[in-house]
């Protein structure tokens, strides 16, 4: 069963952000909403994720569906380890394993307030992969990170998607390709 | 060793230059009725040595302690409602802005009118509790970080997780603060009440016999205790919530 929404509409304070948004995601594979700041990428995510309702139309997502989010920003709960952090989001997981596989294999006992920006990104990036999830949704998963960072963290997402869907955002269409993502263009409106 | 000296000194300065100030008034009033002397007060001091101290400082500390666990406890489950309810919240908050404002004397002496005067003075100390407590959770329940608790949901966490891994460490600083404050407005306010109520065994009661008595050496020397139990008491929580904090908040 896909994700469906039909003529989605979404306003903020009178601004409209989505208007008559439809559209049918695969069941699996990759596709990456891709446009200009402020078309409301972000938004199209959270309503897909149910963090959000939309004004008009309908969104359908298959029941007991699970999501995987990397946020915008880290939201890591700052009074837990990034060990902690990961294990909590994802019962069971070797959160060493996960922490070296986003090249963080010294982090484990480190709160996020002794982590850099972009090392904190990258400890949500390992607990959104390491969920078991349905659908897994980055949202600039790379951004803040080196090139050379950037490149690995893009191969790992490429390893982790196996048979789910990934939802990229992102406003680079180099990474959108090089994660073989179908390209949802969001116009302005 | 000089610098430890030094740190004893200015530490005493204080103390000493207030009692000087005693001595001084004292002298200037001349009538041990109105003002007793520091050497009258610490005599005083052999009471220590008797039952009825124990059992008046013992009583008076359960009562205390009493009323601020169950100030606590109500505090919280109120907040934790409130947060849940909105038609709660809009029953309760604006009852606990009246009591919070209300002289705990009147409620006082409403409650000996049903209460026992030993049960009195914890439902005093309640009061004075519940409506700190309850404005610092209820305000740290609505400051959680809305995008964590959209992660917690995100991630599929039950309700209690929630609470137990975001809501209730976001609490925690606001609580420990209240708390803080509120020990030693609830051991006054237990004392004020026992002052009124006359219980058995209540350093509240002692404080009475002593104005009854004109004995104003006992008087400064029960208040003397009053202010002694109150520092410590201050203390020993605040160093044991500062190490409960730095074993469940590292931030």
């Amino acid at each position: 069963m896909s994700i469906i929404l039909d003529k989605v509409s979404r306003s903020f304070d009178g601004r409209q952000v989505l208007q008559d948004v439809s559209l049918t995601l695969p069941e699996r594979g990759a596709v990456c909403f891709f446009g200009p700041s402020g078309c409301g990428k972000t938004t199209l995510l959270r309503l897909i994720c149910g963090l959000d309702k939309p004004d008009a139309g309908r969104v359908m997502t298959p029941e007991g569906t699970r999501f995987a989010c990397h946020f915008q920003e880290d939201r890591l709960l700052p009074w837990y380890t990034a060990a902690e952090n990961l294990r909590l989001a994802a019962p069971g997981v070797d959160a060493q394993e996960w922490l070296s596989r986003v090249h963080l294999p010294d982090a484990a006992h480190l709160y996020p307030s002794e982590l850099s920006g972009g090392m904190r990104r990258r400890v949500s990036l390992a607990r959104a992969l390491a969920y078991p999830a349905d659908v897994l949704v980055l949202d600039e998963p790379v951004r803040e990170l080196d090139e050379a960072t950037a490149e690995a963290m893009l191969n790992l997402i490429a390893h982790s998607v196996g048979d789910r869907l990934l939802i990229l955002v992102t406003h680079d269409r180099k990474q959108a390709e090089r994660l073989g993502c179908r390209i949802i263009p969001i116009p302005l409106t | 060793m000089q610098r430890k000296i030094q740190g004893a000194l200015r530490k005493a300065f204080p103390i000493v230059f207030w009692l000087l100030v005693w001595a001084v008034c004292y002298r200037a009033v001349g009538q041990d009725l109105l003002l007793a002397s520091p050497a009258q007060v610490l005599r005083r001091f052999s009471f220590v040595g008797e039952a009825a101290f124990w059992q008046s400082v013992g009583m008076s500390l359960w009562r205390t302690a009493a009323a601020y666990g169950l100030g606590v406890v109500i505090a919280c489950v109120l907040a934790v409602g409130c947060h849940l309810s909105r038609l709660l919240d809009e029953v309760i908050s604006p009852a606990l802005l009246v009591i919070r404002a209300t002289p705990v004397a009147s409620f006082i002496i409403l409650a000996l009118v049903w209460l026992s005067s030993a049960n009195v003075p914890v439902l005093a100390g309640v009061l004075m509790v519940t409506p700190v407590v309850f404005a610092n959770v209820r305000e740290g329940i609505r400051s959680t970080d809305p995008q964590l608790l959209e992660m917690a949901r995100m991630f599929g966490w039950s309700a209690v997780k929630t609470w137990r891994r975001v809501i209730i460490p976001t609490v925690l600083p606001t609580f420990v603060a209240a708390c803080e404050a509120c020990v030693g407005l609830c051991f006054k306010a237990t004392i004020a009440a026992e002052v009124i109520g006359v219980p058995k065994n209540a350093i509240g009661t002692q404080l009475y016999n002593a104005k009854i008595y004109l004995e104003t050496d006992a008087l400064l020397a029960w208040t003397l205790v009053v202010i002694l139990l109150s520092l410590v008491m201050e203390r020993l929580l605040k160093a044991a919530f500062e190490r409960g904090l730095r074993r469940v908040h590292h931030t």
